[in-house]
């Protein structure tokens, strides 16, 4: 009886908890900038069990009468940031692929990361809500990648709970390529770019055939050639089921790179793209969507010798669709919205680099129907700031996924992580990827 | 005379005779950051033959016949990056234009930075477009003691054109990057203060050797000339300090013990958690020349803080901001990038402004030619189209010495 007690009461303390998490939330007053359609200067934002149910001027926003609401005024609202390219977790150079040979595309990032990283606190205080966590560019096929959202609260157990999943419950992810000098180097791994490319055919050519080979046997066991993960991924690429993440740089690699996609059918988004400026025509014919890091200097490798800040701009204006990436290492994800402020100092409009951090991020991993801008139905994923965000005195005050917060400024664990300190950087594993200096790192042993 | 020689000549000429009249240029700031005072609203500076002659308010300042006046919403000193290696670590990152550090010995004090320094190098003008105009360069972290730096303007075919200071410090490693493995010394903390501390010892009985042959007059016998040794001498002497870059807050005390048995001046370079010894350091009267703030935070630095300067300006350390050395991608930082981060998590704009400008050229010793826009100073200017710090503003003019060495926005 008394233990029956206690028992109702724990249910009831649940039902509340469940309850106030329910109740629809309303932030009252903020800039809003939702990315699809104009910045909104005094707006409101509603949202309950996860998604979002309205937003737009704040007069015009009705706001349910259960509604918690929240005085958001003078603060700016944006939908979560989306990397398409980080490494956070232990996924580069030690994630994926490895050293026996330069194809692998069997091997899944997601059984590699590590939850706990202090990276995935360090991207939610820059306002990342949703990442796609690549293995490394080493490898001419590396492997798949992971689509996941940083649902940090209540503390994640395993990568499984970042996952976002199809109807059927698997997890959503791409494939990682790379040409240029990465993935060159000593045997087996191809010496030249025009064997990387050979290779790289010779796979996708006996994907198909396997691919046919089991369309012929018509479900007959005798028929049906052994399960093979490899040619597997890649026959979900041609199929267009996994989106191809390619990492390329120098002119010459990305025209290599549209040339497989166009022979092997598979949607390719391009990855880095340093000399994207000098062949976006051909890019923008190819409707091949780029991906562009921004670095603070050109070199440091010879592909990225050409490297600018007006790559993004060009892109742009040439009418392709442009996401940045933040690369993580290579970049720090707390500053990820300085990408987009630096390709704007180099003439690309402000609407097209705010969408470049969002929603060209989510159309270019498939999840535009669910994220990257502040609309009804959409999931509830969005930063709130302190300042503009193209602004290097901005500040993300908060960080919420699924309508829950992630990360609280006003928090001195989250604050820690957001600017650094003791105990902010343990579990971090750094990525360079595939420069022969035992030195690379700089930082010692 | 071959036709081709006297072309050469001709261009010679001409070139010679462009910068001359170039070198007569005033620049007027709608804001102009003079780092000396408060700043000038609507203010000219006339630079005349490589110095500033004229600044002030624009109706009291005339600009002499015939110079050329640039125009820029913000104007600051040319920036000053207190410690970097571009000039050494070439654009490429081939092993043939990595020159900031040997690795054949973990002591080589005698290696002289004007012998490697490579002012042609992309990365000089690539810095000097966002308005870096003088810099402390030189062998990198990585040895215990990797060699000396040098102070150059970012500007000059040759090193000649460029330094202004041919040997400024002598560059001390105390982290696990100058860490052996394989039983090769120094392999571990203890190892490299020992090693430090013979050297320092030896070159103190040279200093002696010498000092005792000279008071014998011509009887006397000098040590025969060791090039470590009498680099090191001169750290004793106090020509020269020793800079030593930690991360570790161990290691920081490490560095400051041995700055106190040897009475030696040293400067804590990178220095990632100094934040937890505020109070040894501004004892021991040291400045700091920071990490940049975006850094990547891993290994020994993995406690590393965007607001580490804002802690030390506020304890009252001499602190200047350095974009240091980059391995890989990118492949140098940009010290005003830099300083806008500091100037984001907790510095005011004006401290955040002088880690880059007069406290730089302060703790370089410089500050008698750059650092600040004051009578008698370099002609070395930042111009910009708003907050120098934010993101979306571009520099829009560069000039050293009255010269116009960049004026593309960028």
């Amino acid at each position: 009886m008394r233990t029956a007690g206690i028992c109702s009461l724990v249910w009831l303390f649940a039902i509340s908890i469940a309850a106030a998490q329910d109740r629809p939330k309303a932030f009252v007053g903020a800039r809003i900038i939702p990315i699809e359609g104009d910045e909104i200067e005094t707006g409101t934002l509603v949202i309950e069990k996860g998604k979002i149910v309205a937003v737009g001027p704040a007069d015009k926003v009705q706001i349910p009468d259960d509604a918690e609401k929240i005085d958001a005024a003078g603060k700016v609202i944006m939908p979560g940031l989306i990397c398409t390219h980080s490494h956070i977790g232990g996924s580069g150079t030690l994630g994926g692929a490895d050293g026996s040979g330069p194809i692998q595309p069997g091997v899944r990032i997601y059984d590699s990361i590590n939850v706990h990283d202090s990276g995935f606190k360090r991207a939610v205080a820059g306002g990342l809500t949703t990442l796609n966590i690549m293995p490394g560019s080493g490898h001419l096929i590396s492997g798949q990648t992971v689509y996941v959202k940083l649902r940090l609260h209540p503390k994640p157990k395993k990568i499984d709970d970042f996952f976002i999943t199809d109807d059927g419950g698997t997890a959503l992810g791409g494939l990682k390529m790379a040409n240029g000098t990465n993935s060159m180097r000593d045997p087996p791994f191809p010496g030249t770019r025009g064997k990387s490319a050979y290779l790289v055919r010779e796979q996708y050519i006996k994907a198909r055939e396997y691919h046919d080979k089991i369309a012929r046997a018509q479900g007959d066991p005798a028929k049906v050639p052994p399960r093979d993960l490899n040619l597997e991924a890649l026959v979900e690429a041609m199929q267009g089921k996994r989106i191809v993440h390619h990492h390329t740089h120098r002119h010459d690699d990305i025209m290599t790179v549209l040339r497989l996609s166009q022979e092997f059918g598979f949607r390719v988004v391009l990855h880095h793209v340093s000399d994207g400026w000098k062949v976006a025509d051909d890019i923008a014919k190819a409707k091949a969507p780029c991906s562009v890091i921004v670095i603070d200097s050109p070199g440091g490798k010879l592909e990225a010798r050409y490297a600018r800040f007006e790559t993004g701009g060009i892109l742009e204006k040439h009418g392709v669709l442009v996401a940045f990436h933040t690369d993580d290492w290579i970049t720090d994800s707390r500053v990820f919205r300085r990408s987009a402020a630096l390709a704007v100092r180099a003439g690309m409009s402000r609407a097209g680099a705010l969408k470049a951090l969002t929603l060209a991020g989510a159309q270019m991993i498939g999840l535009d129907h669910r994220i990257g801008s502040l609309a009804p139905g959409k999931d509830a994923d969005f930063a709130v700031l302190l300042g503009d965000p193209l602004s290097v005195y901005c500040q993300t005050l908060e960080t919420w996924v699924d309508g829950v917060r992630v990360f609280d400024r006003g928090d001195p664990q989250d604050y820690l992580y957001a600017v650094g300190g003791y105990g902010a950087g343990h579990d971090q594993s750094p990525y360079m990827c595939c420069f022969d200096d035992a030195n690379i790192l700089g930082g010692g042993k | 005379m071959s036709r081709h020689a006297k072309a050469s000549f001709l261009v010679i000429v001409c070139l010679a005779a462009c910068n001359t009249a170039s070198a007569q240029v005033a620049v007027r700031g709608k804001t102009i950051h003079t780092m000396a005072g408060t700043p000038i609203q609507d203010g000219i500076v006339v630079i005349q033959d490589g110095k500033i002659t004229a600044l002030g308010r624009a109706d009291q300042i005339a600009v002499p016949k015939g110079f050329k006046t640039l125009e820029a919403n913000v104007v600051t000193p040319g920036l000053i990056d207190a410690h970097t290696t571009v000039g050494f670590s070439g654009i490429l990152n081939y092993k043939h234009d990595q020159d900031q550090l040997e690795h054949s010995s973990p002591l080589q004090p005698e290696l002289r930075a004007i012998d490697a320094y490579n002012a042609g190098d992309d990365l000089i003008e690539w810095v000097r477009g966002f308005g870096v105009t003088t810099i402390h360069a030189g062998h990198a972290p990585g040895e215990l003691i990797s060699g000396q730096t040098l102070i150059a303007k970012t500007t000059g075919n040759t090193v000649a054109d460029a330094v202004i200071v041919e040997s400024k410090a002598v560059a001390a490693t105390l982290t696990t990057a100058a860490q052996k493995e394989a039983g090769k010394s120094p392999g571990t903390r203890g190892k490299s203060m020992a090693m430090l501390r013979e050297q320092l010892i030896k070159a103190r009985e040279y200093q002696e050797k010498k000092r005792r042959a000279a008071e014998a007059g011509d009887k006397g016998e000098p040590p025969p000339r060791d090039l470590r040794l009498e680099t090191l001498s001169r750290v004793l002497a106090h020509e020269q300090p020793l800079l030593i870059t930690v991360d570790r807050a161990r290691d920081i005390a490490s560095a400051l013990r041995l700055a106190k048995e040897f009475d030696i001046h040293i400067w804590l370079d990178g220095a990632c958690e100094s934040y937890l010894l505020v109070d040894d350091i501004k004892a021991a009267g040291v400045p700091v020349i920071i990490h940049p703030p975006m850094q990547r935070s891993f290994g020994e630095r993995e406690n590393l803080s965007y607001a580490t300067a804002s802690k030390l300006v506020a304890a009252g350390i001499p602190v200047a901001l350095q974009s240091g050395y980059e391995s890989y991608v990118p492949k140098t930082r940009v010290v005003l990038f830099e300083a806008a981060l500091a100037a984001a998590n907790g510095l005011t704009f004006d401290q955040a402004l002088r880690t880059i400008t007069i406290d730089a050229a302060k703790i370089l010793g410089i500050d008698n030619r750059v650092g600040s826009l004051e009578l008698g100073k370099d002609g070395d200017l930042a111009l910009y189209d708003g907050d120098p710090f934010e993101y979306t503003t571009h520099c829009v003019g560069c000039i050293i010495e009255g010269r116009v060495v960049a004026d593309t926005p960028r």
